[in-house]
């Protein structure tokens, strides 16, 4: 009898159980699911689990690689630019579109499980374009993203060209004096590429590619000073202004390796789950077109389903984000 | 045996169970359409379970192969072992002179890491969890198959694609891995490292990533069923506890195994790319490489913690099927039932907090070390209480002594000897004289190995009638056992003092060490007890197929007196497992010698009066 009611508001397909038999059973007492939760469900959720752990593995990686070296890029400086802004510095404003267009994508997700709960065909169907197209856009933006960070600032998985000064110093000019171009402990730098500075470039390299990228240092060839090794990007010399090595002078170097290598892990591990969640969502959508899911009448559950991992996916963004844009 | 109260489970069934309208959708059996169908792509759980186990098999016996030839190499270090030559070609040298064929000390490390790649993963996940889960959940359960049959065929698939691709890395020009089983970079992280870390590691990587896959659609599954497709009455406290062990199992493999991917992929791209995650500053022939920056230790951190509980996810299932059996051929309630429970899901917390005991001597912090050598001793107080349960279910009561029941009991046996020696290692301070010598070779093998392989034959034993229709034959069982057991202790007690002496693992031989030559009889002595356990296995295969065409045939359905689901089903049960409605379960799965009775099926009500045994 309690059974009874407490099976008719259950609303989840079960393959294989029939509610209607005259037993008296709580849902932890067998022959009904637990949680009201169909097998599919529970079947993402716990693959959703063992996810979570895969990413909790890299991020815990990230977090052992990064604390073990002497100094990190600082997220304002490296994810400063904005397409269409030339070399404008908006410190984490992309990003911010990126992780806004992600999580907007995760309110429309919502509201299609909504509708799907009310057996509404065409509501399900637009929420779920507009999440498509949520998780289209974000990939859109990882894709400029890696485009400036590779294509323009050539970082890649074996040489991170941002460093992190840990003294103070000044560069030194064309005739190898300190100039007044000083820096503090913490500064950031971006070694740049010889096929962005054409004047006075003896070393060849690829001139057709130079956006005239303007660079204060370039002015009066300042970087002749400078090395530029078998990758082309430029090393520029310093006087260290203080500390024990104070009057040394010293060379730009590549900074920590790993940071290029786990951004480019990471965010494109995660970028593989948003791809194939798209994907997913273009199936579903086109099921849900179709027509597939008015004969269930189960409430849309596969879209209930993609939403728990486009959800999830949307929560690890939101880690990924944390620990290489904020901290 | 005399007075056993026969069950009419047709009566049982039909009159107490209820109508799922299974049959009303399967007029006839869609999935046994065709051969392939019903025994290559089977979704058939018990199908499933047979091929994991033959499979299983078959890796247990190039396992232990390999084992052979390199105890050979290790007991007889100045024979010739050019008789192995057509087996194993270049990789035995004949020398020009003497005519001695010996073994390429490259292939003696591969064979040494192949042998622990197969046993862990393939022989004692695989064949063990997954032959086991696969067959008993859905049958101790009362359901008609796992949750989603589709991804449990798929589980068994990818198990066999892992299987192919590391096959077919055993027959590379450069050899399979040969960096130690863990494969701990820079050995594995770098391909010019040695001959194995070429393409051999590159396909043992490809390999067990497929594992992890088919260990997740396996593991999913498991707990799913679990959860929502037990029958009517079957709670959590009346669930055997075959299907506790299984559950748990599912559950450190669904947290643990991810993380062992996330270590790979990162490993594959130091391998492929270039990137430093687990390389700093390295020199190879004098020549400076472009790595920096990186931690081989955090390769040790993400593979243990798959690498502790994975041990669990070896023994728990053991530890459940000799539960189960015992029980049966102890004809008594399993002791503590509920504290078996307990001590399950205690062991299966306990195993994610202890994986840095395996690093004592990899430069972790001591002070991090103690944290782990505390909880890693307080995984003997689970298993403690296990062992005093088994040993209190023993006491007085009406032994079968068949040989299902013997190797429960050797599992028991084993599980001491062995564990005892792990609260040795578990010890930081002892483990800086025990690491990476014998003494840790004897501790694992016992323990999870022997242990674990007994408690399979146990469940093999057990359930090859359900399994197959057919008993396997008691006198070969009973040889296979006492040869097993004995020469397990035979092999592995020696290697105690050997490793006590400091006699270091992975060695290619020993007589070159003053130290160590001196032990060159116990390790012949070792090498002749592992040759003859080797047969005595190959006895039990022999019997194992024999059986399945000339075994004694199962005429009764439920021919142990055993009172879980699976013996209610018919003999040869088709896809669905019961031919008409579902069982509904009214009671625990041990009542065994209850109110004067022999047994009492989980399907018989409670009668008038009764009161429930726990």
């Amino acid at each position: 009898m309690a059974t009874e009611t407490a099976t008719h508001h259950d609303t989840d397909q079960h393959d294989h159980h029939d509610h209607h038999v005259d037993m008296t059973t709580a849902d932890w007492d067998g022959g009904a699911p637990v949680f009201k939760a169909s097998y599919g469900k529970l079947m993402m959720w716990y693959f959703l689990l063992s996810d979570a752990f895969t990413f909790a593995g890299f991020l815990i990686a990230y977090g052992a690689l990064r604390f073990s070296m002497p100094s990190w890029p600082v997220p304002d400086f490296v994810f400063r630019l904005f397409p269409f802004a030339g070399d404008t510095v908006l410190p984490l404003i992309f990003v911010t579109v990126m992780t806004f267009v992600l999580l907007f994508s995760s309110y429309t997700m919502v509201r299609a499980v909504q509708e799907g709960h009310r057996e509404n065909q065409r509501g399900v169907a637009a929420w779920m374009f507009l999440t498509i197209i949520g998780g289209a856009a974000f990939l859109g933006c990882q894709a400029w993203e890696w485009a400036t960070l590779i294509g323009k600032e050539k970082m890649s998985v074996t040489k991170n060209p941002f460093g992190t000064h840990v003294e103070s110093g000044a560069y030194l000019d064309a005739s190898g004096n300190p100039s007044d171009e000083v820096f503090e402990p913490g500064a950031s730098y971006l070694m740049h590429h010889i096929s962005h500075h054409a004047h006075g470039d003896d070393h060849g390299g690829d001139h057709a590619d130079d956006h005239g990228d303007a660079h204060d240092y370039e002015v009066g060839g300042i970087y002749k000073e400078a090395e530029v090794d078998d990758r082309g990007l430029i090393h520029r010399k310093y006087v260290v202004t203080s500390g024990a090595d104070k009057g040394v002078v010293k060379m730009e170097s590549y900074g920590p390796k790993a940071f290029g290598a786990l951004f480019f892990f990471i965010t494109g591990f995660h970028g593989f789950h948003v791809f194939s969640g798209v994907v997913f969502l273009i199936i579903i959508f086109v099921n849900v077109m179709s027509g597939l899911y008015v004969e269930r009448k189960n409430g849309y559950e596969m879209v209930e389903k993609i939403g728990l991992y486009w959800h999830f996916v949307d929560l690890v963004w939101v880690f990924v984000f944390l620990v290489f844009y904020l901290l | 045996m005399s007075d056993i109260i026969t069950y009419d489970e047709k009566v049982l069934i039909e009159e107490n169970g209820f109508d799922d309208h299974f049959h009303d959708h399967h007029h006839e059996d869609k999935y046994k359409s065709n051969f392939i169908s019903t025994y290559i792509f089977s979704m058939d759980h018990k199908m499933i379970a047979r091929q994991f186990l033959i499979t299983g098999m078959i890796w247990a016996i190039i396992g232990a192969a390999m084992s052979i030839i390199f105890r050979l190499q290790l007991g007889f270090p100045d024979e010739s072992l050019a008789w192995l030559k057509p087996l194993l070609g270049k990789w035995i040298t004949i020398n020009a002179e003497t005519g001695i064929g010996s073994l390429q000390p490259e292939f003696y490390y591969a064979l040494v890491t192949m042998h622990g790649t197969i046993i862990v993963f393939f022989v004692l996940t695989a064949g063990l969890s997954g032959t086991f889960s696969n067959l008993l959940i859905p049958l101790q359960l009362g359901a008609r198959d796992m949750a989603s049959p589709f991804l449990n065929m798929l589980s068994y698939w990818f198990f066999f694609l892992a299987s192919v691709i590391m096959f077919y890395s055993l027959f590379l020009s450069t050899g399979p891995f040969s960096g130690g089983w863990t494969a701990y970079p820079p050995l594995s992280a770098l391909p010019q490292a040695s001959i194995g870390s070429g393409a051999g590691m590159t396909l043992w990587t490809v390999s067990l990533v497929l594992f992890v896959v088919s260990v997740l659609l396996g593991g999913i599954n498991y707990i799913t069923t679990v959860l929502n497709l037990r029958t009517k009455g079957m709670t959590f406290w009346r669930m055997p506890l075959t299907i506790w062990a299984f559950f748990v199992t599912a559950i450190l493999g669904l947290l643990s195994f991810p993380v062992l991917a996330s270590g790979f992929f990162l490993l594959m791209c130091d391998r492929g790319l270039g990137t430093s995650f687990y390389l700093s500053e390295i020199f190879v022939g004098g020549a400076a490489l472009d790595f920096a920056g990186g931690s081989p230790v955090l390769y040790q951190h993400l593979f243990w913690f798959l690498g502790h509980p994975e041990v669990y996810i070896i023994i728990l299932p053991a530890m459940g099927l000799v539960s189960e059996v015992m029980a049966v051929h102890a004809r008594k309630p399993i002791f503590g039932y509920k504290f078996m429970v307990y001590s399950i899901l205690a062991i299966g917390f306990l195993s994610f907090i202890v994986w840095a005991h395996h690093m004592f001597m990899s430069g972790v912090n001591p002070f991090i070390s103690n944290f782990f050598v505390v909880f890693t001793l307080i995984i003997a107080v689970p298993s403690a209480i296990k062992v005093f349960n088994w040993i209190a279910t023993l006491y007085k009561g009406n032994l079968r002594l068949n040989t299902p029941m013997l190797f429960c009991i050797g599992f028991v046996s084993m599980f001491i000897s062995g564990g005892l020696t792990g609260v040795f290692l578990g010890n930081s301070a002892i483990d800086i004289q025990m690491h990476d010598t014998y003494f840790v070779v004897a501790h694992f093998h016992i323990v999870m190995g022997i242990a674990a392989f007994f408690g399979m034959y146990a469940g093999v034993y057990h359930w090859y009638p359900r399994m197959f229709g057919r008993f396997m034959n008691e006198t070969i069982g009973k040889i296979h056992f006492w040869a097993t057991l004995i020469g397990a202790y035979a092999i592995f007690w020696p290697m105690h003092y050997l490793g006590l002496a400091g006699v270091p693992r992975r060695y290619y031989r020993f007589d070159s060490f003053d130290a160590f030559s001196s032990f060159s009889s116990m390790n012949q002595f070792i090498t002749i007890a592992a040759i003859v356990v080797f047969f005595a296995q190959i006895l039990m295969v022999i019997n194992f197929f024999y059986s399945m065409y000339y075994g004694k045939k199962m005429t009764t359905k439920n021919p142990w007196g055993a009172s879980t689901l699976e013996w209610t089903t018919p003999i040869n049960a088709g896809h669905g497992n019961w031919d008409g409605n579902l069982p509904v379960v009214h009671r625990w799965p041990y009542d065994y010698g209850k109110n004067g009775q022999d047994f009492i099926p989980q399907i018989a009500p409670m009668a008038e009066g009764e009161e429930d045994s726990h």
